[in-house]
């Protein structure tokens, strides 16, 4: 698809490595049920286009599925089998949360066929990681690190931590933006710094959402700014308002002139074909998401916060921007109840007084 | 002094703070505190009268009288190293390292059972915390899973926390099964770096009959904090239990959520490492229960 005239072509070149996520952080818009048969048509799909890496895991990462963030339908280790045996190019990542799942999670999923260990902490605590990432080295395992809710941090905090990861063995890291909070400018400085810090040694990545309708350009300007890995997912599937969509990804780059590997019409396909048919809903800017992008709330809150605003009569963006007022971060889906309940508490007082 | 004599090893911040609670307790009468360097721990403490020393676990095995009971606030390769020194010196051992030499206890559900054992383990911040609600809902009904949900604040968890993370979410995990009463156990733990720092907090999942008497639940589990508020005052409930009707995925249970707020009592550690105060907390504790043990039953001989 290099046809269009050139207009764009030419402004930049290079390589660019999109990881597709709609297995992994599409799964928490899944909520957790997806089939092994939606993955092996999905797998197949994606290493059909020239997808070269598909992350496969509960949206929470290894040892997600549990009473607080929603109980998978199939668990992990046989959908990483399924997805591993219908790749035949691309390579299977999981997601690992320290604190949530463990080394023994990651050597489970390398042995049922995952080659590459995405390891995630909340943007400031990277050393909580440190022992997984030699861990996921020890079982040749190829390592990007992952810092989430990247807003809650200043750039130059960003790459210390950054530098943490890479020296436990992290051969990219990633600016986070798990609330789809940052704006142009905030990632463009976020990656920058990365650069700066980490760019000799090891890659530079960003995973953007669209709660503010910004994961794409966010992606475009991570790209110019020396990322060379994004991270996507068909039909923008993710929590939130979604990630940045992998074929719109793949179509932009294709038209920038960037190298993705990836066929964007096969893309297209995948996406209206496959994923599309399974979805229970569109990913979506809705009132709930955009707030969490406007406030900066982790995107996988959004599904609980609806349960929670359903259970005990809130609204589920006033959850969220309470959840925003008390900085809770990533994992603590636990809250949302918690706050549910005091809101509906003092409802019920103010209801009293009136 | 009153008949039992404690140490403690380990004059950092745990140690100090364990130094403040067991000062107010009548059952025992803290003597020695052990470092292996000079710190501001083992200033405080001489301050204090104690007799203290940076020698470490050598010079408090020749004190006259040693000690009746030691408590561990080091880590757990010193507690690994020190533990076979403390039995042959017949000294009881309260081991708040994850070391894990003796059996697990929480003082409201099995420390009677283990008042003589000879070395003990404080188990984790996020069990002390939260196991005596799995027992509560398990000595209702039976409890298939229990799942527990520890955020702590980022400033409160120290090195070595951070550098075995998957060593908490072991351990309380399987506490949870053994000493709680769980049939399966998972714990997860969140750090969470807010200013100013979040007091810690634990939610209890458990999965429970459909048809399980909630009040009777919920009662067991109000009794229980009560308890737990004996040695932690600051332990409380932030909502009642809250009760789901079984869900599609939880295999034809119900479930009850408890929403817990640790806060500390600021005796030396500040108010919002619950996390850390429950440990030192419910040391002491046992160390009281322990002492008060060992009075009676040398003293009268009789039945009490």
């Amino acid at each position: 698809m290099n046809g269009a005239s050139g207009q764009a072509a030419g402004e930049m070149s290079g390589r660019v490595l999109i990881t597709d996520t709609t297995l992994r952080d599409g799964s928490h818009a899944m909520s957790h049920q997806f089939s092994e048969e939606q993955v092996r048509a999905t797998v197949h799909a994606l290493d059909q286009a020239g997808v070269g890496v598909i992350e496969v895991t509960h949206g929470d990462g290894l040892g997600g599925s549990s009473f607080n963030y929603g109980f998978a339908l199939t668990d992990d280790v046989t959908l990483i089998k399924a997805a591993a045996q219908e790749a035949t190019q691309a390579r299977i990542a999981v997601l690992l949360i320290p604190g949530i799942g463990t080394m023994a999670d990651l050597q489970q999923a390398r042995e049922a066929g995952a080659s590459v260990a995405r390891i995630a902490t909340h943007c400031t605590e990277a050393d909580t990681s440190i022992q997984h990432f030699g861990i996921a080295r020890d079982l040749g395992m190829e390592t990007v690190g992952f810092l989430m809710m990247a807003h809650r941090t200043g750039a130059a905090e960003l790459a210390r931590q950054a530098r943490i990861m890479v020296d436990a063995g992290a051969q990219c890291v990633y600016c986070v933006d798990s609330a789809g909070a940052l704006l142009l400018g905030d990632a463009q400085e976020r990656v920058q710094a990365l650069i700066a810090e980490i760019g000799s040694e090891a890659q530079v990545g960003f995973h953007g959402h669209q709660n503010l309708a910004l994961g794409v350009a966010n992606s475009v300007l991570a790209f110019q700014n020396g990322a060379l890995q994004l991270d996507g997912s068909l039909c923008g599937l993710g929590a939130g308002a979604g990630n940045s969509p992998t074929e719109v990804l793949a179509a932009t780059f294709d038209r920038l002139g960037v190298t993705t590997g990836i066929d964007v019409h096969a893309t297209l396909a995948a996406a209206d074909e496959i994923v599309r048919p399974y979805l229970p809903r569109l990913p979506w800017t809705d009132r709930a998401s955009v707030v969490q992008g406007y406030a900066g709330v982790y995107s996988s809150f959004l599904i609980h916060a609806e349960h929670a605003a359903q259970r005990y009569g809130v609204p589920a963006p006033d959850i969220l921007e309470r959840v925003a007022e008390h900085g809770y971060v990533g994992g603590q889906e636990d809250m949302l109840i918690d706050v549910a309940l005091q809101l509906a508490r003092e409802r019920e007082a103010a209801g009293a007084t009136a | 002094m009153t008949g039992t004599v404690a140490a403690i090893v380990g004059p950092g911040n745990i140690g100090t703070d364990l130094l403040e609670k067991l000062r107010r307790l009548d059952a025992l009468e803290v003597a020695y505190m052990v470092g292996v360097v000079e710190s501001e721990g083992l200033a405080r403490a001489r301050k204090l009268g104690l007799a203290a020393s940076a020698e470490g676990v050598d010079w408090l095995l020749q004190q006259d009288p040693l000690p009746d009971i030691v408590f561990e606030a080091t880590s757990a390769r010193a507690h690994l190293a020190n533990a076979p020194r403390y039995a042959e010196a017949g000294i009881r051992a309260i081991d708040l390292t994850p070391a894990h030499v003796g059996p697990m206890v929480c003082p409201p559900v099995n420390l009677t059972e283990h008042l003589d054992a000879p070395n003990v383990s404080m188990i984790s911040c996020g069990g002390q915390a939260t196991i005596p609600i799995v027992h509560a809902v398990s000595r209702v009904v039976p409890v298939g899973y229990a799942e527990i949900v520890a955020s702590v604040a980022s400033k409160s968890a120290g090195p070595g926390t951070r550098a075995n993370i998957d060593e908490f979410t072991h351990t309380t995990g399987g506490s949870l099964e053994s000493v709680g009463g769980a049939a399966r156990g998972k714990a997860i733990i969140i750090l969470n770096p807010v200013e100013p720092p979040m007091i810690m907090r634990d939610t209890v999942f458990c999965a429970i009959p459909a048809d399980a008497d909630t009040d009777a639940i919920a009662a067991s589990v109000h009794a229980m904090v009560a308890e737990v508020q004996r040695y932690v005052p600051g332990y409380t409930l932030r909502a009642d239990p809250q009760f789901d009707p079984p869900q599609g995925s939880w295999h034809g249970n119900g479930r009850v959520a408890v929403f817990l707020e640790v806060r500390g009592n600021g005796d030396y550690l500040p108010e919002y490492a619950g996390n850390l105060d429950i440990m030192t907390a419910a040391a002491a504790r046992v160390g009281e229960l322990v002492a008060e043990a060992a009075v009676a039953g040398t003293s009268a001989g009789g039945t009490p």
